[in-house]
């Protein structure tokens, strides 16, 4: 059910990084970890990305396998499911060495339908933009 | 047609990280420390504030109520003559089903955030979407109950990983139920080796001096906290 919110979550970066330009393909790295369904992703994206540049845009997947690493005792190991004590030493400092990633790794966009203003890539910060995003009713404390 | 590869690589959920972090350091500024406080549905968040809130010595609690409808929780703790603010997650679309850095930020203004020392942001009850993303909170507690299932630690591995303590409410209904509190315990150890639980019943009262405790330790921490 995350994946609704996930999937904003991805049409905000990507319209981000677009800069107008229609996107065809949005390219995921996935850890096992964030508990992503693929399908229901692609379900939610399509009906989130209605429009924006990422109309009709197709999400392909790299999936990453979760891994671990004990630090005291360097042990490394995969896990299907989600044991996090190390098996060998029985340690729980333990720490994720892949499987939390959530990320766009690239986009592949087509030419702009209408000429856009010339733009220095870079100058678009991580700035939350979220202003499509209504604001959430506040009631002064009683 | 043309089609140009854009190199991104960026964390899909960095935006609302960075609102979270300007959250944060509004909540630094005023000294106030805050709790994102979450469980599935009906687990017992409200009314284990209502039993650790009153009177906690020298440290005077505001709530951040969220809800996808109404005030019913709010009005709870309000009758208890705490500061409450209500958000409501119900008219914006994606959000529905969890607090995000944004939706936090928007209440800010309407935070007495000069007359409280801890925030207890509580969220909408959810095992899932909560755990993703993060408000500007110094730590996370999360409340499950023995009528939920020994397994749940294994299928919300995100959330019980996500908080620094458990609370496992509902204890007064073992006598009744079939539930292992040993094969819970093991269970969340193996999700997150050696988080802090507390067994309590918001009902009877057994356990709710040591989470209240827990709270006036927090509200005394020096700086800043790691969260998740």
């Amino acid at each position: 059910m995350h994946e609704l919110s996930l999937s904003s979550a991805v049409v905000n970066t990507v319209v981000k990084h677009a800069e107008g330009r229609p996107v065809e393909v949005v390219n995921l790295r996935i850890g096992k970890l964030r508990q992503v369904v693929p399908e229901t992703l692609d379900f939610y994206f399509d009906f989130v990305a209605r429009d924006t540049v990422c109309d009709g845009a197709k999400l392909n997947y790299e999936i990453i396998d979760a891994r671990l690493r004990c630090k005291p005792c360097a042990e490394e190991w995969s896990i299907d499911i989600p044991h996090f004590r190390c098996p060998t030493c029985g340690g729980s400092d333990v720490e994720v060495a892949s499987g939390n990633e959530f990320e766009v790794e690239s986009i592949e966009v087509g030419e702009p339908s209408a000429p856009l203003q010339d733009r220095p890539a870079g100058d678009l910060e991580a700035s939350g933009n979220d202003s499509e995003k209504e604001e959430a009713e506040c009631i002064a404390p009683r | 047609m043309h089609r140009t590869k854009v190199k991104v690589v960026e964390e899909a959920l960095d935006a609302n990280n960075t609102i979270a972090a300007a959250n944060r350091s509004d909540f630094d500024r005023h000294d106030v420390k805050v709790v994102n406080f979450m469980s599935a549905p009906g687990a017992g968040k409200t009314t284990l504030l209502e039993r650790a809130v009153i009177d906690l010595p020298g440290v005077r609690v505001g709530v951040l109520e969220g809800d996808v409808q109404g005030s019913m929780d709010a009005d709870r703790l309000a009758s208890l003559h705490i500061p409450v603010t209500q958000l409501n997650t119900d008219p914006s679309f994606g959000g529905e089903c969890h607090l995000d850095a944004n939706m936090v930020r928007s209440a800010i203004p309407a935070l007495p955030l000069h007359d409280i020392d801890l925030l207890v942001i509580e969220n909408v009850g959810n095992l899932v979407c909560p755990a993703e993303f993060k408000v500007g909170e110094d730590t996370r507690v999360m409340v499950t109950s023995v009528t939920e299932g020994e397994e749940k630690p294994l299928k919300y591995p995100l959330m019980f990983r996500a908080c620094e303590l458990v609370l496992i409410n509902k204890i007064d209904l073992l006598p009744h139920i079939d539930f292992d509190v040993e094969r819970l315990l093991y269970n969340i150890d193996q999700v997150h080796p050696d988080v802090e639980t507390i067994l309590v019943s918001a009902r009877t009262g057994e356990g709710i001096d040591r989470w209240r405790e827990w709270l006036v330790q927090l509200a005394a921490r020096e700086g800043a906290v790691a969260a998740g």
